[in-house]
């Protein structure tokens, strides 16, 4: 336990705990799709699947505002730079989903023009298979996510 | 007054008698194979006195290792009619050797074929004289080879990748 109720109302906790908690309760993911995988993931999204209950159904599309990355779809090298941008640009800490098989290793696009795996240009946390992947899947990267946050959080500055 | 397809393709065979140096026909698709040098004056007769008014495709052929000359063009194009028949489809081909891979742009004819035309030279590195914008259309404006062309491997990533990494370097400037 890193926290404990003190009495009378007081909570005694460490800064790394507190902030590394409301981290994870409020990923705000930048929605970065190109393909088929970014229907899924807008499903995620919404009612049925409903990733508000996680705390992330904020998307923000300015790179500025969020801390979660979800690259969802084929990319290619001339998105590559696009997408290394739009990551750079992105507050720290951060972190990366790839969510589907073209993102994870190209997929079924073995081509000149498609990169095989974001992994080449992006630091990537947690991978998501399928093609596309269930929202559920997605919504398992997120509580990975959320796990990996709790567990190693990222230094305050 | 009736259009039928026969009738069309009939007149433009007998108009450029000298032009046309080979058709064929299957299931009802006419082929003409138009000779390069009187291309443009064929596609101006094509819209201007046949009324073919809409392009629906441009694309070319690499026929390396399999036929000489190695490189064909393939235009089509549409005539709209009242009626459904009256609705008219001609593929013309025009082949180009090895050495001289330039053909007439026939955007200023048609301006829609302009991106048609920009990807074939992206794709098979096709020159089209009297384009007014000849730049590549889908891949980098930096990269050298043409996917499409046989002697390309399709799996080289190579090129794609410099023009990224070039990109990247230049982007954070």
């Amino acid at each position: 336990m890193n926290s404990s109720l003190g009495g009378d109302g007081f909570l005694t906790t460490t800064i790394n705990y507190i902030a590394n908690w409301g981290r994870k309760n409020s990923l705000w993911p930048m929605p970065f799709g190109t393909a088929c995988c970014a229907i899924e993931m807008m499903g995620a999204f919404a009612s049925r699947y409903d990733i508000s209950r996680f705390g992330a159904e904020v998307a923000r599309f300015s790179p500025r505002q969020a801390d979660l990355m979800i690259v969802s779809g084929t990319i290619t090298y001339k998105l590559a730079s696009v997408c290394r941008r739009i990551y750079d640009q992105m507050p720290n800490p951060k972190w990366v989903i790839a969510m589907g098989s073209c993102t994870c290793g190209g997929g079924p696009f073995d081509s000149y023009a498609v990169v095989q795996g974001i992994d080449e240009f992006l630091p990537v946390d947690v991978y998501v298979g399928g093609c596309p992947p269930r929202p559920e899947a997605l919504i398992d990267a997120i509580m990975k996510i959320q796990k990996k946050i709790e567990n190693e959080g990222a230094p305050i500055i | 007054m009736s259009v039928d397809s026969d009738s069309v393709i009939g007149s433009i065979r007998s108009q450029f008698e000298s032009s046309i140096y080979k058709t064929y026909s299957f299931r009802d698709e006419t082929t003409l194979f138009v000779k390069k040098e009187s291309f443009l004056k064929f596609c101006r007769s094509l819209k201007q006195d046949f009324k073919f008014t809409y392009v629906i495709d441009i694309t070319a052929v690499d026929y390396l290792d399999i036929r000489v000359p190695r490189y064909e063009m393939v235009y089509l194009f549409h005539r709209f009619g009242d009626d459904y028949d009256e609705n008219i489809r001609i593929r013309i081909k025009v082949e180009l050797e090895d050495s001289d891979i330039t053909i007439d742009s026939i955007t200023p004819i048609w301006s829609g074929a302009n991106w048609l035309e920009r990807e074939v030279l992206d794709m098979f590195g096709i020159e089209f004289r009297g384009h007014p914008d000849p730049r590549r259309i889908l891949m980098p404006e930096d990269y050298k080879p043409h996917p499409l062309r046989k002697d390309f491997d399709v799996r080289n990533r190579q090129p794609s990748k410099e023009s990224f990494e070039k990109e990247l370097k230049e982007g954070f400037e």
